[in-house]
């Protein structure tokens, strides 16, 4: 155990250095004491990821719809997403910094780049996948192209939708652990400042792994909802 | 707004100098840092790292993914095993293998390996599944053994969606090598984790560069995929829908 | 109501659904968690431990406030990036803070280049420096040209940082400077050396170890080389610094005297006989402005505030962050309260 001595005010405590925090062990005791220290780095996560996905969400929605009428732009805007997707998150939190300086937007500005990928490659492929049967027949019962679009396309589309949401969401839970690298804070912030210490890791990763499965459930949970015929049809 | 544009074109100018030139590290005068010269040896020793966790997740993966997917077995763990993979943040992978097992070279080899496990493995299950009943019923019907059918059948079927599950791999893993630093490996990641030294030239400078590999990368593998695609199955337009694997087209595993 | 089809069948590429993962186990952790989370943040108390030693505290030590102050502009304390400045960065801006001014905290800018920059063009008003690092990072002084004495290193920085409408506060009683050291063992198995001269030819099938610029520095590796002679067999550079004792990377580490680890007794460090490391005592660097703002009574403050922070008291400090795993701001706030000088 540890013996104190006072020297002047300050309690000088005798260490073995054998203590389990020494040790950069898993130490509960600690994680008690120090839980309060990952409040504001996993809200600011979960500020980072939902902001960020319902902005790309938006975005990537709308650039899909307008491809899926303007043909000639899936391939500029397949390709463009196919070059950002193969640049490193920390590299382009990097490389915002000299542009939209260092802090929360830049973060925003990256996480929402990589959302954008990959809603706007599941709409399209969703709306590509619609079955020319049922264009056919919508076109045939007198419906506007807009009316085609909502009533029809959009709906069947949704599974892929979803499908794209919840990967996007899940990957930006990932990707918004590196935003530290541009000043956005997140729960990579923790992990980076004590990467040996068990107890640190085994604390800030389980809340990040949980909140990408509660988010995945809860956006499973939406599409359920939205998607009654299947449920019936899997009834 | 033309300020704004002058101090931007002025960091990245000095970033691009600092991957040509060395120069002086900010930390201390005597210290030259750096120019073509390093910046070629960590882009080796970022390729190196990549291709050997490549490699041990591709070899554990193929053989697990022809294994499960022609007994038919091990569908949930080998369809999810990409959502958990998508579910758990590179960095926190690299973190655990760093706290619980240690630094070094092989403890974040072996967890970029991982990372590269889930799409091979999901690919491979997938493709294997999805090879027509009838080829193998004919194989078995020659008198073919489960290995001989793997080896003969399944597997040339499978390679195009095996391939295109190592590409994803490999873009994952070279890009999450850039914060292999974290572990005392060397990459091209070095001057960006180790910012004190190289400093915010060197940051930026790497950044570009760590871009420009992950892109070369991804679009030599593209390449070769195209190269080593049979014909037949390239002409995709007349085959039945379960040959065509659109999902998996997808980004289905993260970049860093 | 669940689907007779295959999970394959459903889960795989060209049907439309998707799959959801196993979910109850990571769920019931994470609620877990998600609860503890919640409750240490609505009870958030942060009395633990730091303040038993204070029945003794000398009540007449705690700062007032100064009058005028609360109308000042803000004042933004920085700090460079490593638990010490974290600490100290913490214990002015708090200290600044019971006097009455508003504080903002600007700490981890990075190294002591990225801090002055910050410093000159007043992204930052103040943060503390080492006055040996001062000379030779800003000011360009030769290792071996810095005055080998803490007041002349002082008055050097104070007259260089004037030039720049920058105020060099007095320095701290303790001085952070580089020691070799090494495990007990080690140095039983040597002889016991006092001085790194003791070292001269015994480290030949030694491995050192230091921070990656420490190989070329003239203050770290080379200058050790240089001045005492003494050659190794191996550098590996490392951020880590007595973990790589503890796992054999390396024999012999470059430390700081104040580490966190020293203060242990598991490792022993060799003294600097022939001065090569110049003094490394803390000064706080103030823009002129702000220090005009603060007053010569500001000023006392901050000098009252770092008095007791001699070798042992900042060990200390450093040893809470960094074995201990406590949060630097708490760390600066016990330090306060014991010493008596906020409540």
């Amino acid at each position: 155990m540890n013996s104190w001595l006072q020297l002047g005010q300050l309690e000088i405590r005798e260490r073995q250095g054998g203590t389990c925090e020494a040790n950069n062990g898993f130490c509960p005791d600690w994680i008690a004491d120090n839980l309060h220290r990952y409040v504001d780095p996993f809200l600011q996560h979960i500020f980072l990821t939902v902001v960020s996905v319902a902005i790309g969400f938006v975005i990537a929605f709308a650039l899909a719809l307008i491809a899926h009428r303007k043909r000639w732009l899936l391939p500029p805007l397949s390709a463009s997403a196919q070059i950002l997707y193969a640049i490193p998150s920390v590299a382009l939190f990097l490389l915002l910094l000299p542009i939209t300086g260092r802090g929360t937007v830049t973060g925003l500005v990256a996480l929402v780049s990589y959302t954008l990928i990959f809603i706007f490659v599941n709409v399209t492929a969703g709306l590509e996948a619609v079955p020319k049967e049922s264009v056919d027949a919508a076109r045939g019962m007198g419906l506007t192209e807009r009316q085609l679009l909502w009533r029809v396309e959009v709906p069947l589309a949704l599974p892929e939708i979803f499908a794209g949401l919840r990967i996007a969401t899940t990957t930006t839970v990932g990707l918004a652990a590196l935003a530290f690298f541009a000043g956005a804070g997140g729960l990579g912030e923790e992990i980076n400042a004590d990467k040996g210490f068990q107890s640190n890791i085994a604390v800030a990763g389980a809340l990040a792994i949980g909140l990408a499965l509660v988010l995945d459930l809860l956006i499973l949970i939406v599409q359920w909802l939205m998607t009654p015929w299947r449920r019936a049809a899997a009834a | 707004m033309s300020l704004v544009l002058a101090n931007v074109l002025n960091d990245f100018g000095g970033a691009i100098e600092f991957l040509f030139k060395q120069q002086p590290s900010q930390l201390d005068p005597n210290t030259e840092v750096g120019g073509i010269s390093e910046m070629l040896d960590l882009t080796l020793k970022h390729l190196a790292l990549s291709a050997s966790a490549v490699a041990i997740g591709t070899a554990v993966a193929i053989p697990l993914g022809l294994y499960l997917g022609h007994h038919r077995k091990g569908e949930f763990a080998a369809i999810n095993a990409s959502n958990v993979g998508r579910a758990i943040p590179t960095l926190v992978l690299l973190t655990v293998f760093i706290a619980y097992i240690g630094v070094g070279f092989v403890p974040i080899m072996l967890s970029l390996a991982l990372l590269a496990l889930p799409p091979v493995l999901t690919n491979t299950w997938v493709a294997v599944t999805q090879v027509e009943r009838d080829s193998v019923d004919a194989a078995r019907g020659m008198g073919m053994t489960d290995t001989e059918i793997i080896r003969q059948v399944e597997l040339p079927l499978s390679l195009p969606t095996i391939f295109a599950g190592i590409r994803v791999a490999a873009v994952n893993v070279v890009a999450t090598a850039t914060i292999a630093p974290l572990g005392s490996v060397d990459s091209l990641g070095t001057p960006i984790i180790s910012g004190n030294v190289y400093g915010a030239d060197g940051r930026l400078g790497a950044a570009i560069a760590v871009s420009v590999l992950t892109l070369a990368v991804s679009g030599a593998l593209a390449a070769l995929q195209r190269a080593v695609t049979p014909e037949g199955l390239k002409l995709g337009a007349g085959e039945p829908q379960r040959r065509r694997l659109p999902n998996l087209r997808r980004r289905e595993a993260a970049t860093p | 109501m669940r689907s007779k089809r295959s999970t394959s069948e459903r889960c795989s590429a060209d049907r439309r659904s998707t799959c959801a993962p196993a979910l109850r186990l990571p769920l019931a952790i994470l609620s877990a968690l998600l609860l503890a989370l919640g409750l240490a943040a609505c009870g958030n108390d942060d009395d633990e431990g730091g303040g038993g030693g204070g029945s003794q505290a000398a009540s007449g030590e705690q700062i007032q406030k100064i009058s005028g102050a609360g109308s000042k502009p803000t004042i933004t304390v920085g700090s460079k990036n490593f638990t010490e400045q974290y600490i100290l960065g913490n214990i002015y801006a708090d200290a600044l803070s019971a006097a009455g001014f508003k504080v903002k905290k600007s700490l981890d800018l990075g190294s002591e280049v990225v801090a002055y920059k910050a410093l000159r063009q007043g992204e930052v008003d103040a943060y503390p420096e080492y006055t040996g690092t001062a000379l030779t990072a800003f000011f360009k002084v030769p290792v071996q040209k810095v005055p080998k004495e803490k007041q002349a290193t002082f008055d050097q920085v104070k007259a260089e940082t004037a030039k720049e409408q920058i105020t060099a506060l007095p320095p701290t009683p303790f001085e952070n400077t580089y020691r070799l050291a090494m495990s007990k063992e080690l140095w039983n198995k040597l002889g016991k050396p006092k001085t790194m001269s003791d070292l001269k030819g015994k480290t030949e099938d030694l491995k050192v170890s230091g921070f990656p610029e420490c190989k070329k520095r003239i203050d770290c590796l080379l200058g050790v080389e240089q001045t005492y002679g003494l050659k190794f067999g191996g550098f590996v550079a490392s951020e880590e610094k007595y973990d790589v004792i503890e796992n054999n990377s390396a024999d012999v580490i470059f430390g700081f005297t104040t580490d966190g680890e020293l203060t242990t007794g598991k490792y022993v460090t060799v003294d600097d006989d022939k001065t090569l490391f110049p003094p490394y005592n803390v000064s706080l660097l103030m823009r002129n402005q702000t220090f005009e703002e603060i007053g010569p009574e500001g000023q006392k403050v901050i000098e009252q505030v770092q008095k007791p922070l001699t070798e042992k008291v900042m060990g200390e400090l450093n040893s809470r962050v960094d074995l201990d795993k406590q949060e630097p701001e708490k760390v600066a706030k016990d330090y306060l309260r014991s010493e008596g000088f906020i409540k």
